[in-house]
């Protein structure tokens, strides 16, 4: 990879950060004021403009904001009105458990899109496949919350095998990891199968074929890596899109993560603890997108900049 | 797998005659023993549930003898080879017949037994070679992948190798062309790197489907050179797919010359040259720049187009464009002996009436 290429991307993903911090920051403020929020609505006057002169709302939108930009350069995220104390400690604390959802419903999504994908590619028109096309289908278009609902219904209510809400066990983690992983998988199964078909069929393949190779390794050497790139694709959107899909979800099976907080936080206009959610939640974006550019360069080599001269 | 059968070096069988199935070819095989054919194939029909692409197709191929299968596009040359390897793909199957290599029977065979037999005792070269490599994958580890499979070495032993015979096809600087990707070498590297890769386990049979057809003349020539050398270093059995006279006339020993899924005419590469016997041989002839001269200086051509499968007509299929069909033709011709060492299937064999 050539500087020029991690520079470019570097440079592009200051830009979406601050966008994004900025767009949040103006929208926060415009709708609506913390302090009417936060005190009874029988405050005196006198009192709600203490408040804003503390917390500093008292300033024009652009001092408020310079002095916002000025803090976050050293590393300061702002003070949480709710918790009083600094909005970054108040976001850190539920990041674990936000992480353990994410990355449980990753597994599911690879595992069950992957794994799905791949043998509906090879066992194209038989039973399988056909399950597998009517799951992505019924995953597809199911909102994860109601799926969510359903789950609760079935499972904590009816049969009485897992735990509706809360933490603690992996019996905990199965519902809201079913939940959030269900729609994400069958979208990677379906391009995984769709992409494999078209490979498949390439020519390149039968070569592998006429070579005598076994056939699990002309799937895994040869079809995989070429069916690779839309399968990353969609993989990087997935994985951008498990955080927003975790506030909906950690709502459902009050799951007190990163996407809870935000949803209190919101209603409660807080409006550090806010900003900073949204720009760990742009940051992780940013970061996964990068992974996915390296993952291209590295999956087909015509892909990149930087590349050797070999030319014949 | 016991595919175990003498080498035998190419001098002593290079002119043999491919013999074609029926009983007169296995009689003519019991009086004069010749070495064991390296591929023998016999009574070979493939198409889909629907129709017929390839007829009742018989070859045989010695030790270090070129077969060439000549024809117009469509006539089945590229089936009868995938069919010989066995990579017939769905809708399309062999619908009977046998493949025979080096006297076991290939057909019927399971994929995982086919597999041991692929790229060890018989290799592939491909149309398009840029195509036929795997795009992602460095081309010496694509040849190395042969080794590894099949004799089990271990990664950096097979990557030398494979170095090693990208030497062997003509690859100048070979350590650091083995380490690009397909994208960045010509087609006739590329093609080169196919070669190199059905080489790699020395096998007894090479079956090359139109290998030098999307390379510029030049690279054709020394690819065809280089394809020669090598036959005649291991002494392998080589069956050349091409619709070009001109490369025909470079390499083969022996030719088949197919028409509308069928064989219409074979025999030595000299006989049929000289004295072409069926007419639609006569018309491939007459096609050939060379012929530009006799004819008056106008290139001649074969009127119509091969009828595709379905509509192929009743007996003879190339009555509809020959200009010597007459009701006889309407009964499906038999190959029969035809002068000293050709078999042609018409009613009405020769230059002559």
């Amino acid at each position: 990879m050539s500087p020029r290429f991690v520079l470019t991307k570097l440079l592009r993903a200051l830009l979406t950060l601050a966008l994004a911090v900025t767009f949040v920051f103006v929208v926060l403020r415009m709708s609506g004021d913390p302090v009417t929020q936060m005190l009874p609505d029988d405050a005196p006057a006198s009192v709600r403009e203490q408040y804003r002169e503390m917390w500093g709302l008292d300033r024009p939108l652009p001092e408020q904001y310079l002095r916002y930009v000025a803090g976050l350069a050293r590393g300061d995220f702002g003070f949480s009105f709710r918790d009083d104390r600094p909005a970054l400690d108040v976001v850190l604390e539920r990041v674990p458990l936000t992480l353990e959802l994410g990355l449980s419903a990753l597994a599911l999504t690879l595992g069950l899109g992957l794994g799905a994908g791949i043998l509906a590619a090879l066992r194209r028109g038989s039973t399988v496949d056909h399950a597998t096309m009517a799951f992505t289908i019924l995953g597809h278009s199911m909102p994860n919350f109601f799926l969510g609902i359903l789950l609760i219904l079935w499972l904590a209510m009816t049969w009485r095998i897992l735990p509706s809400s809360g933490v603690g066990t992996w019996q905990h983690l199965v519902m809201p990891t079913v939940t959030l992983g269900t729609s994400y998988a069958a979208t990677v199964a379906r391009f995984t199968r769709s992409s494999l078909l078209e490979v498949l069929h390439q020519p390149y393949m039968r070569t592998a074929k006429a070579k005598g190779v076994p056939f699990g390794r002309t799937i895994l050497r040869h079809a995989l890596p070429n069916a690779g790139i839309p399968i990353a694709t969609v993989v990087g959107l997935r994985i951008g899109a498990l955080i927003g899909g975790a506030v909906v979800v950690e709502t459902v099976f009050a799951w007190p993560g990163v996407g809870q907080l935000l949803v209190s936080s919101v209603a409660y206009r807080d409006l550090a603890v806010v900003q900073t959610v949204v720009l760990l939640i742009a940051f992780t974006m940013v970061v996964v997108n990068f992974l996915v550019d390296i993952t291209y360069g590295w999956l087909d080599p015509r892909i990149g900049a930087g590349r050797r001269e070999a030319r014949a | 797998m016991s595919l175990s059968v003498t080498e035998n070096g190419g001098a002593g069988a290079t002119g043999a005659v491919a013999h074609l199935g029926g009983a007169t070819a296995a009689l003519a095989a019991q009086r004069n023993p010749a070495p064991q054919p390296v591929l023998e194939i016999e009574g070979l029909t493939v198409g889909t549930d629907r129709v017929d692409l390839v007829l009742d197709v018989s070859l045989r191929v010695a030790p270090g003898e070129t077969l060439c299968l000549v024809g117009e596009s469509g006539c089945g040359k590229s089936l009868t080879c995938l069919a010989a390897m066995g990579l017939l793909a769905a809708p399309v199957r062999r619908k009977a017949g046998s493949v025979r290599l080096s006297g076991v029977e290939l057909s019927g065979l399971g994929e995982r037994r086919l597999r041991q037999v692929r790229g060890r005792d018989m290799a592939m070269i491909f149309q398009d070679p840029v195509a036929s490599l795997n795009p992602v994958q460095r081309v010496g580890q694509q040849v190395a992948e042969a080794l590894r499979v099949h004799e089990a070495l271990s990664q950096k032993a097979a990557s030398r190798r494979a170095v090693e015979l990208f030497d062997k096809v003509g690859i100048a600087e070979p350590a650091r062309r083995a380490d690009a990707y397909p994208h960045e070498l010509s087609g006739g590297m590329c093609q080169r790197v196919m070669i190199a890769m059905a080489l790699a386990c020395r096998p007894r049979l090479i079956v090359a489907d139109e290998a030098t057809t999307a390379l510029d003349v030049t690279t054709q020539a020394q690819i065809l050179r280089l394809m020669k050398a090598l036959q005649e270093e291991i002494g392998t059995a080589m069956v050349f797919v091409t619709h070009d006279l001109g490369v025909v006339a470079e390499i083969a020993d022996s030719v088949a010359v197919m028409y509308s899924g069928r064989i219409v005419e074979t025999g030595s590469v000299d006989g049929v040259f000289d004295a072409p016997a069926h007419p639609y041989t006569q018309g491939l002839m007459d096609c050939r720049l060379h012929a530009l001269a006799a004819a008056g200086g106008r290139l001649a051509a074969i009127s119509g187009s091969v009828p595709r499968p379905a509509e192929r007509p009743s007996g003879c299929a190339f009555r509809t464009r020959c200009p010597k069909a007459s009701l006889p033709c309407e009964r499906l011709p038999m190959l029969a002996p035809f002068g000293a060492s050709q078999r042609v299937a018409c009613h009405f064999p020769g230059r002559a009436t």
